[in-house]
Formats: structure tokens, sequence, C-alpha cells
């Protein structure tokens, strides 16, 4: 499991690789809110080479995108497989986020 | 192939993924691997895990979390169990209302309900059983299934 952190103009990207899981979402969570602490405010998570996501890992993507929000910035998601959206679509948090089909397509009009 | 694991975890979050892969994957040796056991399943199972030792066992290191697991035919039933002293579900609220949207906690249960087939508590609320019927031929390509 690993998290990729890259830049596309002033976007952070961070890419998903494996399991967005109780036991590591702490490690997203920092990774991001230390982004924020140097300024960053626009976020891309892609999730293109993400197996699953339980409870706690979409739980440490409502707050992180609260903070990013109160700190007058964005969240985006993007790639979903099918399964993920599902997950989204279930909890109803397809309403909160703006999900993408595709990193580029996420990036646009940032 | 009818098979049982019965195992248990020590109470660490860090145990999580690899007793969901070794589950998965002793049962995928029996049955098709389909959309149901490597999604529902993992999500599931995950959540059940992390509730009985978040929750259920405190974060108490030194408490345990015992796994049985049944595969019978096509339906795999998991029983999670934890050392707590259980809790009361009426009390979980809905995570989907909307003043609960943005709430970071609170939605394994629901997942849980969703995703399986069954999902039943003892009367302690210190042990979950989770079922999942698979199909017999499920496909592995999602697109061979539309």
């Amino acid at each position: 499991m690993a998290f990729q952190v890259n830049r596309e103009g002033d976007v952070v990207v961070i890419d998903v690789d494996g399991q967005l899981i109780v036991g590591n979402r702490q490690e997203l969570k920092q990774t991001i809110l230390d982004q924020v602490e140097s300024g960053e405010r626009k976020f891309l998570v892609d999730f293109t080479h993400t197996g699953y996501i339980d409870s706690s890992g979409l739980g440490v993507l409502v707050s992180l995108s609260k903070k990013i929000r109160e700190q007058g910035g964005e969240l985006r998601l993007s790639t979903l497989n099918e399964d993920l959206r599902t997950l989204f679509e279930l909890t109803k948090l397809d309403t909160l986020f703006r999900i993408a089909d595709s990193r580029e397509e996420g990036l646009k009009g940032f | 192939m009818d098979r049982e694991l019965v195992f248990e975890l020590p109470n660490d979050l860090q145990c999580i993924e690899e007793a969901v892969e070794f589950v998965v994957g002793r049962c995928a040796t029996c049955e098709e691997t389909g959309r149901k056991l490597r999604f529902n399943f993992r999500v599931s199972f995950t959540e059940a895990l992390a509730n009985a030792m978040i929750y259920g066992n405190g974060r108490d290191p030194s408490k345990r979390v015992r796994v049985e697991v049944a595969l019978r035919g096509s339906a795999l039933k998991a029983r999670v169990i934890d050392q707590g002293h259980g809790f009361d579900r009426a009390t979980v609220p809905d995570p989907t209302a909307p003043e609960n949207i943005e709430c970071p906690g609170g939605r394994g249960i629901f997942l849980m309900r969703k995703l399986m087939d069954e999902v039943y508590f003892n009367e302690r609320g210190n042990a979950v059983t989770l079922i999942l019927r698979l199909p017999e031929t499920e496909p592995i390509r999602r697109e061979a299934s539309a």
C-alpha cells in the first residue's frame, strides 16, 4: 500500500495504490494535511490503482474534504471503478464529492 | 468443496488487510471468485474486524478477535467475535441522513448490511455474523454479466 503524491500545475494529485482502509487511512490523512499546512488548496485523489475502500477510508475523505473546504480549497476524486462508485452511491457520498471519470477530467477547471 | 477456517487475531488494525486477503484467498480456491467475494465480502469483513477491534475491544492490545469462516456450497458465512461488552444497535444513526452525511464515522454497519445477504448480531452484541451467497458460476469479468 502506498500513496504517490505528484503535482499537476497547482493541483496536488494523490494516487492510492492498494486499499484505503482502517489500517492506513491515517497515512493518507497526514499526507494531505501536511500539504494543506504548506499552503496547498487543490487536491485530486485518484483511485485508478485502488482495490477497495472501507468506511474508515470514506470517513477520512469526508473529513479531509471538509477541512480543505474550510481553507477555501477543494478535494476531488477521480477514476473510481464500478465497485468504488457503488460505495459512494450507497453512502450518498457521491453528493458530497465531485467525482471525475478520469484523472484528466478531474483536473479540468480546477 | 466445503471449507472451514478458525483463527484468532491480535487486536491490531494492521492485521486486518492480511486477514481479509487470507480468507478471500482460501475461499477463492474453492469457488469462482466473483465480484461479491472480491468486493462485497472484502469490505464487509474489513468492517466487522475493525468494529471488533475499535469498538468491541476498545483498542485494547491485550484482547483478541476470533474469526470463524465456513464455506458450504456457495454460502460463505463469517463470524467475528470480540471480547467486549457489546453495543446497542438501535443507537446507530443513518449515515445517509443529511445531518450525518459529513460525519467521518458511522458507515460500517450500514455498509455491511448493504453489501452482505444477511448480517446479524448475537444478543450481547459482541459477535457479528456475515452471510454471502456466491453465485455458482458468477463471471469474473463484469462486462460479461451485463
